[in-house]
C-alpha cells in the first residue's frame, strides 16, 4: 500500500525475538493478579458505574477496582484487531494493520527552540500550526501529534485550538495527546463529526484519534477516562499510554514495570469495550527507566529500547495495535545521546512492527521542539526504513554478470547493472560523507543542513486549505465551551 | 547548422548523459561517414553531455557511476575520432598530459582509475600506467609522452613514503616545476603532501580534475 507523502514501514525482513510465548503468558497472569488482588484506581464516576454494573469489586472511597480475570479478558476479545486512521486527505489514511509502521511527531512539548532565532522559548498556537506544516511536507511523518502546548490560548479549550491548528495546516490524521475532560472531548468530537461530515461517517473514517496518558503505578486521570469513554461512544479510535518507569512508577525490575503499564492499559482498555464493544482501541507506551542517581524522567537508555520491543509482543498477544513511544532523549541540544537514543529505541520499535512511533522533534524529555531534531529523527526513521526492507537474495541482484564483465580488479561503476541498481542504495540527506577538507572549510554539519530544510518546507510548503466554513464552525464550538 | 547536424549532435551529446559507449561510439562513426569534423563533433556533440553530467554531479543529481559511465562513453567517442582527426593533421585541443600511477608495493586503485577516467572526460590526455609501479617506471614514462603532471596514488601508510621518493627523484633530476606532481589515496592529507613537496592533493576525483587544472594553468 502506498501512500501520498507518507512513507511507512511495512512487510518487514527482520526479525526479533524479545520475549517467548512463555514470558508474555507469564506477564499477563501477573497483570490479571495485579488487577484482580491490587486492583487499578479509576477516579471517575462513570468508569465506577460501568465496573460496578459489570460485576467488579468497587471501592467508591478509594476509588479502586478489582475485576476478575475473565471479565477482563472477555472484555478484551472484542477489540477490534485492525482499523484505519483517517486523515482529511483519504490517500493518507493509515491502515494500523499490523504491517505498517507508521510514524508522528512527538508531543505536548512546553518550549520551542524558535527556526529563525534559534533561541529558546515558550511554546505557543502558531508553533503548533508551523510544526504541523513542516510535518505535512515530510513524508516520514506519517500522522501529527500535537506537538507542542499553545500556551497562549485559554486553559479551558486549549486542546481544541491546537487540535483546530493541526488541521489548519495539514492533511494528515491527527492524534491529540491533550484533550482530558468532558467539555473538550464532546467538542473535539463535534469537530470531528463535522469534517468528516456526519456521526456515521466519522466512525468509519476517523479523522482525529485520542491518547490519554495513564497515572502510574496502577491509577488513572479521571478526565481521560471520562475523555475517552466519550471518544468509543464516537467510534474514535483511544489509547491508554503507560509511562511507567522502572524505580519510581514501577518496579526496578523492567518485568515489573512491564506488568504494572500492562495493567494500567488492558483495565482500561477493558473499561472502553464493557462501555462500548468493539469501539476502536490502541495499546500505548513509553516506558522507561529513570536515573538511579536522581530520578530524573528523560527517556532513551537501553531499558527503552527494549521496553519498546518488548510493548508489542504483549499488543500482539492482546491483537491490538500498539503506539510506541520512541525518539526519546534526555539529550539538551542534537548531538550524540540524541542520535542514539532515537536510532535505539525507533530500531526497537520498528523492527517488531510498533503500529505507530511517537516520536520526532524534541529533546530534553520530550521537553523542548527542535526542527533541526525533528529533520534528523525523520532521517533516522528512513534508514530504519531500508533496514526494514532487508537484503533481496536472487538472480539480478546476484549481479553474476555483471561480476564476469569486471573480473578480479577493477571497479562496477561502469557496469549497466550498477546504473539500474544505484538508486536502490540510500542517499542520506544529512549523514557527512564529505572530503575532510570540505568540512574543514565549511564547519558545518547535519544539523545545519536539517535546520535549513524545515525553514525551506516552512516557507514554501502550502497543504491544501481546509474548507474556511469548516474552520468557522471550529470557531464556534470552541467559543461556546469557553463561554460555558 | 542543419537540422541533421544540430540533431546528431543532440544525440551525442545524449548519449554521453547516458552513458552508453556503443550509442556515443556509432554516432561517432557516422559522423565521419557524414563528413562531420571531428572537432565539431567531440566540442559541439560529446562535450556538451560530459559538461551537463558534470554539472548534475556538482549539484547532487547525478551520481558517480553516471559520470564515471559518461566519461567512459566520452572517451570511447574520442577513439574512434582519432584516426580521422589524425587524418586531417588536426588535434584536439588537450588540457594536459597525464602520468597516473599507483606507487611501487600498493596494488590499490580504484581511485586512481577514477582520476584517470574523470581526467580523459575533462580533456586530459592519460597514461594510466596501473599499479605496483617504482619510480623510474613513472618518471621514464613523463619523460617519454612529455608529461605536464604525474598522479600518484597510495592506499598504504606503509607505501605512501614512495610517492616522497619519487619527487625526490623528480627534483633531483631538475624536472620540477616543469613536471608538476598530485598525490592521492585515502591516507593522503593536505598536510602530507605539504611535507613531501607534492604541488597538491585531492580526496576525490572531481576535486582531482579541479586540481589538474589550476595545475596546468587552465582554471
Amino acid at each position: 500500500m502506498s501512500h501520498k507523502n507518507i512513507k511507512t514501514i511495512s512487510n518487514p525482513k527482520l526479525k526479533l525475538e524479545i520475549l517467548t510465548k512463555e514470558d508474555v503468558q507469564k506477564i499477563h497472569d501477573a497483570t490479571l493478579q495485579i488487577i484482580e488482588n491490587v486492583g487499578v484506581r479509576f477516579p471517575s464516576k462513570r468508569a465506577l458505574e460501568i465496573w460496578e454494573a459489570n460485576g467488579a469489586d468497587v471501592d467508591h472511597e478509594k476509588r479502586i477496582v478489582r475485576v476478575k480475570p475473565q471479565v477482563i479478558e472477555e472484555a478484551l476479545k472484542k477489540c477490534p484487531p485492525a482499523y484505519t486512521l483517517a486523515a482529511r486527505d483519504p490517500q493518507q489514511d493509515l491502515p494500523l494493520d499490523g504491517n505498517h509502521v507508521c510514524l508522528g511527531t512527538d508531543g505536548c512539548g512546553v518550549e520551542v527552540i524558535d527556526i529563525e532565532t534559534k533561541e529558546k522559548r515558550t511554546s505557543c498556537l502558531q508553533d503548533v500550526r508551523d510544526i504541523a506544516r513542516v510535518a505535512d511536507a515530510t513524508e516520514e511523518v506519517a500522522f501529527h501529534w500535537v506537538p507542542v502546548s499553545a500556551q497562549d490560548t485559554p486553559a479551558e479549550t486549549r486542546g481544541l485550538h491546537e487540535v483546530k491548528a493541526v488541521w489548519e495546516n495539514s492533511t494528515k490524521h491527527v492524534q491529540t495527546e491533550s484533550i482530558y475532560s468532558v467539555h473538550e472531548a464532546q467538542a473535539a468530537m463535534e469537530m470531528a463529526v463535522i469534517l468528516a461530515g456526519g456521526k456515521a461517517e466519522v466512525r468509519k473514517r476517523p479523522v482525529l484519534s485520542l491518547m490519554q496518558c495513564t497515572a502510574p503505578p496502577l491509577g488513572h486521570d479521571g478526565g481521560s477516562l471520562d475523555a475517552a469513554l466519550i471518544a468509543a461512544e464516537h467510534g474514535i479510535p483511544t489509547g491508554f499510554m503507560t509511562m511507567a518507569s522502572c524505580l519510581t512508577t514501577g518496579p526496578a525490575t523492567m518485568a515489573g514495570t512491564l506488568a504494572v503499564g500492562n495493567a494500567e492499559v488492558i483495565a482500561a482498555t477493558a473499561l472502553l469495550q464493557l462501555a462500548y464493544p468493539g469501539a476502536p482501541v490502541f495499546y500505548a507506551a513509553a516506558q522507561t527507566a529513570s536515573d538511579p542517581r536522581s530520578g530524573a524522567y528523560t527517556g532513551g537508555g537501553p531499558e527503552d529500547f527494549l521496553f519498546g520491543a518488548a510493548t508489542n509482543v504483549l499488543a500482539d498477544f492482546y491483537n491490538i495495535p500498539l503506539s510506541m513511544g520512541s525518539f526519546a532523549t534526555g539529550a539538551k541540544e542534537p548531538n550524540w545521546q540524541a542520535g542514539l537514543e532515537g536510532s535505539l529505541s525507533t530500531f526497537m520499535a520498528s523492527v517488531v512492527m510498533s503500529d505507530m512511533l511517537l516520536g520526532v522533534g524534541f529533546l530534553h524529555g520530550s521537553r523542548i521542539w527542535s526542527y533541526a531534531e525533528m529533520m534528523m529523527d525523520c532521517e533516522i526513521f528512513s534508514i530504519i526504513h531500508k533496514m526494514m526492507q532487508g537484503i533481496v537474495v536472487d538472480e539480478e541482484t546476484l549481479a553474476l554478470d555483471a561480476i564476469a564483465a569486471v573480473g578480479p580488479g577493477g571497479h562496477f561503476l561502469a557496469q549497466k547493472h550498477t546504473r539500474n541498481h544505484m538508486r536502490d542504495l540510500f542517499l542520506p540527506q544529512f549523514l557527512d560523507r564529505r572530503p575532510y577538507t570540505e568540512w574543514e572549510t565549511k564547519k558545518d554539519d547535519a544539523r545545519d543542513w536539517a535546520l535549513n530544510k524545515a525553514r525551506k518546507i516552512l516557507k514554501e510548503h502550502q497543504p491544501d486549505p481546509l474548507d474556511e466554513r469548516i474552520s468557522k464552525e471550529f470557531d464556534k464550538i470552541i467559543k461556546s465551551v469557553e463561554k460555558s | 547548422m542543419s537540422d541533421e547536424l544540430e540533431k546528431l549532435f543532440k544525440e551525442m551529446a545524449q548519449s554521453i548523459i547516458d552513458g552508453d559507449s556503443d550509442i556515443s561510439v556509432e554516432l561517432a562513426k557516422k559522423s565521419i561517414e557524414m563528413g562531420v569534423p571531428p572537432l565539431d563533433a567531440i566540442t559541439k556533440g560529446f562535450v556538451v553531455g560530459v559538461n551537463y553530467i558534470g554539472d548534475q554531479f556538482g549539484a547532487g543529481e547525478a551520481f558517480l557511476p553516471e559520470l564515471v559511465m559518461a566519461g567512459e562513453a566520452m572517451k570511447a567517442a574520442v577513439a574512434t575520432l582519432e584516426p580521422e582527426l589524425i587524418k586531417l593533421g588536426e588535434a584536439r585541443e588537450i588540457m594536459g598530459r597525464v602520468v597516473l600511477a599507483t606507487v611501487e608495493g600498493d596494488i590499490h586503485e580504484i581511485g586512481k582509475t577514477l582520476v584517470g577516467t574523470m581526467l580523459s572526460a575533462s580533456g586530459f590526455e592519460v597514461v594510466d600506467l596501473g599499479v605496483d609501479q617504482p619510480a623510474d617506471k613513472i618518471i621514464g614514462k613523463a619523460l617519454e609522452i612529455n608529461a605536464d603532471l604525474i598522479g600518484m596514488s597510495a592506499l598504504l601508510t606503509t607505501t605512501m613514503v614512495r610517492q616522497r621518493e619519487v619527487i625526490e627523484e623528480l627534483d633531483k633530476e631538475g624536472l620540477r616545476p616543469r613536471i608538476k606532481v598530485m598525490v592521492g589515496g585515502a591516507p593522503i592529507t593536505r598536510d602530507w603532501a605539504t611535507k613531501i613537496k607534492a604541488d597538491g592533493t585531492s580526496e576525490d576525483a572531481v576535486g582531482a580534475v579541479q586540481l589538474a587544472k589550476q595545475l596546468v594553468g587552465k582554471e
